[in-house]
């Protein structure tokens, strides 16, 4: 029994994780069509940002609960000139090109901000565990869990709902809509497409340099953090339909659970978990959960 | 019909300069144009609109096979096993051919990365096949012979060249071919090549397999040229790789991906010995370089005098 | 047509002038050309690559200098100047393969030194016989490399991994005689695997009841373990054992301290030492700390010792770590090697004949004495140590308190003898 609590408070804290990490990427896609690479690469920014933010934060004895705000101001200023620098510098100029010469100028970026990292910080870890501990740790089912973690799931909750809002209920966020279901239509109805890729581009570096910010606190923040998140934001969108807030949504929380199943009765198949999933989902229902099928043009 | 005398006589060059070259050179080309045969079954495949981020799965499974066949089953001829880990892969590539046509554009794309990533992760898992670290291939034979080290490095440079032009040549034949020009059309329009009586299915079950053999081949000849394997033949990154040479190299000719693949392994070896600390920069501004300057790839760079309008 | 043949050919030999213009390092006559190859990007950087090509930089200037301790008191090797040529070790198994050859035949070093990953290790190991080129591995884990056949151009200058996991069984065991339950949380790869295996088989061997309650292969680079802690902490083990590096160590020690799992338990790091300075504050109390050998603050006080932690805080600010420490071992072994098969002569000795000093060479080295005794002369056998974490700071922070030190008979295989099939046998032929 205590086995089924920690499994269900180990999917959620991990399918927060996924859905802030993923929702970035989904709208990306949706939008623009173009797999990021560089995704990994801001996550990766946002959270050395926080680590060295948090740490010269608490070098200066400064009061711990604006350690909090700090990372996400952290991770928001980072992620959103990084993305406006690469939207504007390398990705606009190739508009117009076939998409996968974007995705080959999103893994030239990637590794180029790999390598700038590593000049700027070094090889060494960064650290930014004061605010994970501060807020302590609570008992579920008889097991402990740190309340940050638990935290996160708060934060997942108000991200999903706050884009959720902005895209059904603001214009804005309707034209976004507009431009992800057909961008010829949308151009002919006037909307400035390239305004709204710059502006979907950096609001999905943003939200993946705030997954890095957030994450910060609970990992050692070390070269290569963002290569593995790329592919398993890529998995979640796909599962959930890409361009979709609900279906990252959905699709996380179906990973979260199925891997937290799996570590808790079967970890030797935890590898596979998150493949076999998507595998099964594509299999089933080949344009994800959520996603929408492309009327088919003549 | 001029693109194969053409190869044939690179074919020629290659093999006549194979022995002149330095030893280190001539490993780095034998793997850059084993790679570069992944890139070229790889490109056909775009050809067709299947852009494939799991070739690792096919690339890592004809490694694997002819390892094993080396190993398990005793067989020490190179061309064996090279014929091994391709037809594996081309077995493998037909049976999951049947779901794989099914899917188009970014769902083909995550559909393949994640069975190669399951590919990856049995490896990882499989002890005995010494999970992460892999195993060793011993020195094969030639025909029934058996060579030096030094003899047996030429030998293995000349079995991939060859392989790799003759592919180049037979997958020139392909494209040009009923198959290869329907799978272009299905790139364009699918819907109009099936109201025009061709099967989509068929001809895309078809170039997948291509792909998943050239792939097969490739793998097996790195196996050989290496002398070892491991399941990092099927990551993801090493899936994304080929298809970035595959872009940067243009599909303007069959030969493209296999000079794509030497340049882009040259860089990579500039960059390790004159930058060690910031390798992946400079590959990424050579990247950003290429793509920007030479926007249908680098086999334009050879292509701009050339009257337009006349075919590659 | 001709067009074609022309670009292709074109460019072909773009590829190789590039290749071939590169200055190839031409060696300067008179001086002994190393290729260093670690880790210098990737999460093996921090924990491993740079310390070690630290120490390489470090004691490479020393000892050109002249100014160590003897029996390393001649300049350079042999009264020839070092020079050092280093690559990074990332790209994958083929990638090395090609930078080895490129070592070997275009840069025409007189021996490499390197490789961390084991499976860099076990691609290279048959290419040092095929060139005929000195190779010495300095820290990669793999009891494979010399249990599944011998080389004759490869030494292996640090103790292997079997006895990190064998000293830590002894010692928890040693320490506590009540074990009745294990788990295990390790990255799922080579290292991973085969870290827990001898564990679990070392435990199994010295306490038959004790219970496996879980086995958790977490992916490498994973960074984030909720799960996984929560399922070591529904099991209740006495005992978890991790071979947990570089920043996933560091994650897991946090999450895990964070959540109560070093309370009521011991848990076994054996990798630990790496991670134990720069979380001096964070590691619990009661920790037990391996260092893959007697290196860092197992090290003994002798005067090489006392050289090269001076030397390498002052340069790097940083206490030196075991990477570190095996890199100054490949080295001196080396220096010994060569100019005891040079016997006085002034010019480079032929490969064959350091090659025959180098076998079975004991020397001494910041860690205490190396002893080249297993895989024909060419596998080196160190003691090794485990002590448990306590963070005291009145003494500087960091401490092991309790350490107990295994004679290397005691903990490494004897010759000719499989490490797996050693430990199941119960460690049969042991000296402790």
């Amino acid at each position: 029994m205590q086995k089924i609590y920690a499994i269900l408070v180990d999917g959620t804290v991990y399918f927060s994780w996924l859905f802030i990490v993923s929702m970035g990427l989904t709208l990306t896609y949706g939008v623009m069509k173009i797999l990021n690479i560089a995704h990994g690469s801001f996550y990766a920014l946002g959270a050395y940002a926080a680590a060295s933010a948090v740490g010269a934060w608490f070098a200066g004895n400064l009061p711990a609960a604006g350690s909090f705000v700090l990372l996400v101001l952290a991770g928001i200023v980072v992620g959103g000139g990084a993305g406006l620098i690469v939207e504007r510098g390398l990705l606009r100029p190739m508009y117009g090109r076939d998409e996968i010469v974007l995705v080959l100028v999103t893994y030239a970026a990637f590794l180029v901000i790999e390598d700038l990292i590593k000049l700027v910080w070094g090889v060494d870890p960064y650290f930014a565990y004061q605010p994970y501990n501060l807020l302590g740790r609570t008992s579920i089912g008889g097991i402990d869990f740190a309340v940050y973690d638990l935290g996160l799931f708060a934060l997942a909750v108000v991200i999903g709902v706050a884009t959720w809002w902005a895209l059904e209920r603001t214009r804005s966020g309707k034209m976004l809509r507009a431009v992800i279901h057909d961008r010829e239509i949308a151009t002919a109805m006037g909307i400035d497409v390239a305004r709204v890729f710059t502006a979907t581009f950096v609001i999905g570096a943003t939200l993946g340099a705030l997954g890095g910010a957030i994450t910060a606190p609970a990992i050692s923040v070390v070269p290569g953090i963002g290569v593995d998140v790329i592919v398993l934001a890529f998995a979640v969108s796909v599962i959930g339909g890409l361009g979709s807030v609900a279906g990252a949504a959905v699709g996380a929380l179906v990973v979260g659970l199925a891997r937290a199943c799996a570590v808790h009765f079967l970890p030797e198949v935890e590898l596979f978990v998150i493949y076999g999933v998507m595998a099964v989902v594509l299999a089933v229902r080949p344009q994800g959960l959520f996603g929408r099928l492309a009327a088919r043009k003549i | 019909m001029r693109t194969v005398p053409a190869l044939a006589c690179v074919l020629a060059a290659l093999l006549v300069a194979g022995p002149l070259m330095p030893s280190w050179l001539v490993f780095l080309l034998t793997v850059a144009i084993a790679k570069g045969l992944v890139v070229l079954g790889l490109v056909v495949m775009m050809r067709a609109g299947l852009v494939s981020f799991g070739q690792g799965l096919y690339y890592g499974l004809g490694a694997y096979a002819a390892g094993l066949a080396a190993n398990r089953l005793g067989v020490g001829d190179a061309i064996a096993l090279v014929a091994i880990g391709g037809s594996v892969s081309a077995l493998l590539g037909y049976l999951l051919g049947f779901m794989m046509a099914r899917y188009r554009e970014i769902f083909f794309a995550m559909l393949s990365l994640a069975l190669s990533m399951i590919l990856y992760g049995t490896l990882v898992r499989s002890a005995a096949l010494g999970s992460t670290d892999g195993f060793n291939l011993p020195p094969p034979s030639f025909l029934g012979f058996a060579f030096d080290a030094q003899d047996g490095r030429i030998l293995v440079y000349a079995l991939t060249v060859v392989v790799a032009i003759g592919t180049a040549m037979a997958l020139h034949r392909f494209v040009s071919s009923p198959a290869g020009v329907i799978g272009q059309a299905i790139q364009a329009n699918e819907i109009r090549v099936e109201y025009l009586g061709a099967s989509v299915a068929g001809v895309l079950h078809l170039t997948y397999v291509v792909g998943a053999a050239a792939a097969g081949v490739g793998g097996a000849l790195i196996a050989i040229a290496a002398g070892h394997i491991d399941p990092d033949l099927a990551y993801w990154t090493t899936s994304g790789e080929f298809v970035f040479v595959a872009v940067l190299s243009g599909t303007g000719h069959v030969a493209a991906p296999l000079l794509g693949m030497a340049v882009f392994e040259a860089i990579r070896s500039f960059a390790f010995q004159y930058s060690p600390y910031t390798w992946q920069m400079a590959v990424g501004l050579s990247m950003l370089a290429v793509i920007l300057f030479l926007p249908a790839g680098l086999w334009s760079l050879f292509t701009r005098r050339r009257r337009p309008g006349s075919a590659g | 047509m001709t067009s074609i043949v022309r670009n292709v050919g074109f460019g072909i030999a773009f590829a190789c002038a590039a290749s071939a213009a590169l200055p190839a390092g031409a060696q300067q006559p008179g001086s002994v050309k190393l290729g260093i190859v670690t880790f210098l990007s990737g999460a093996a950087a921090g924990p491993f690559g740079v310390p070690a090509r630290n120490a390489a930089e470090l004691t490479i200037e020393a000892l050109n200098a002249g100014k160590l301790p003897a029996p390393y008191d001649k300049k350079g090797i042999n009264g020839l100047p070092i020079e050092m040529a280093i690559v990074d070790e990332a790209g994958g198994t083929t990638k090395q393969v090609t930078e080895y050859r490129n070592l070997v035949e275009r840069q025409k070093v007189d021996a490499v030194i390197g490789y961390i990953s084991s499976g860099d290790c076990l691609a290279i190991a048959p290419l040092a016989d095929e060139l005929k080129a000195l190779t010495i591995f300095f820290d990669c884990g793999t009891p494979r490399i010399f249990e599944e056949r011998s080389h004759k151009y490869l030494f292996r200058t640090g103790a292997h991994a079997t006895m990190d996991n064998v000293a830590a069984a002894r010692y928890l065991v040693a320490r506590n005689k009540d074990i009745k339950s294990i788990a295990g949380i390790n990255q799922n790869y080579a290292w991973g695997q085969d870290s827990w295996g001898d564990f679990k088989a070392s435990m199994l061997a010295l306490k038959p009841d004790a219970k496996v309650l879980t086995e958790q292969f977490p992916k490498l680079g994973a960074g984030q373990y909720g799960a996984e802690v929560s399922a070591l902490l529904v099991e209740k083990p006495d005992v978890v054992h991790s071979s947990f590096w570089g920043g996933d160590l560091e994650a897991f020690v946090l999450q895990g301290k964070a959540r109560g799992l070093f309370e009521g338990r011991t848990v076994v790091l054996t990798a630990g030492e790496t991670a134990m300075f720069r979380l001096a504050t964070q590691v619990p109390a009661g920790t037990v700390i391996g260092a893959r050998g007697p290196h860092g603050v197992f090290a003994p006080d002798n005067a090489l010792n006392k050289w090269f932690r001076a030397a390498y805080a002052e340069r790097y600010g940083a206490p030196p770590v075991y990477p570190s420490y095996k890199m100054v071992q490949a080295l001196f072994g080396l220096k010994l090697a060569m100019e005891k098969a040079a016997g006085g002569k002034p010019d480079k000795p032929a490969t064959d004949a350091v090659i025959t000093a180098f076998e079975g060479l004991s020397y001494e080295t910041p860690s205490g004495r190396v002893d080249m005794a297993l895989g024909k002369g060419h596998q080196a056998i160190q003691d090794m140590a485990y002590g448990t974490f306590k963070f005291d700071a009145a003494k500087g922070g960091a401490q092991l308190v309790d350490v107990v030190r295994y004679p290397a008979a005691c903990v490494n295989p004897p010759e000719g003898v499989k490490s797996e099939a050693w430990i199941k046998s119960g460690f049969a032929g042991a000296k402790c």
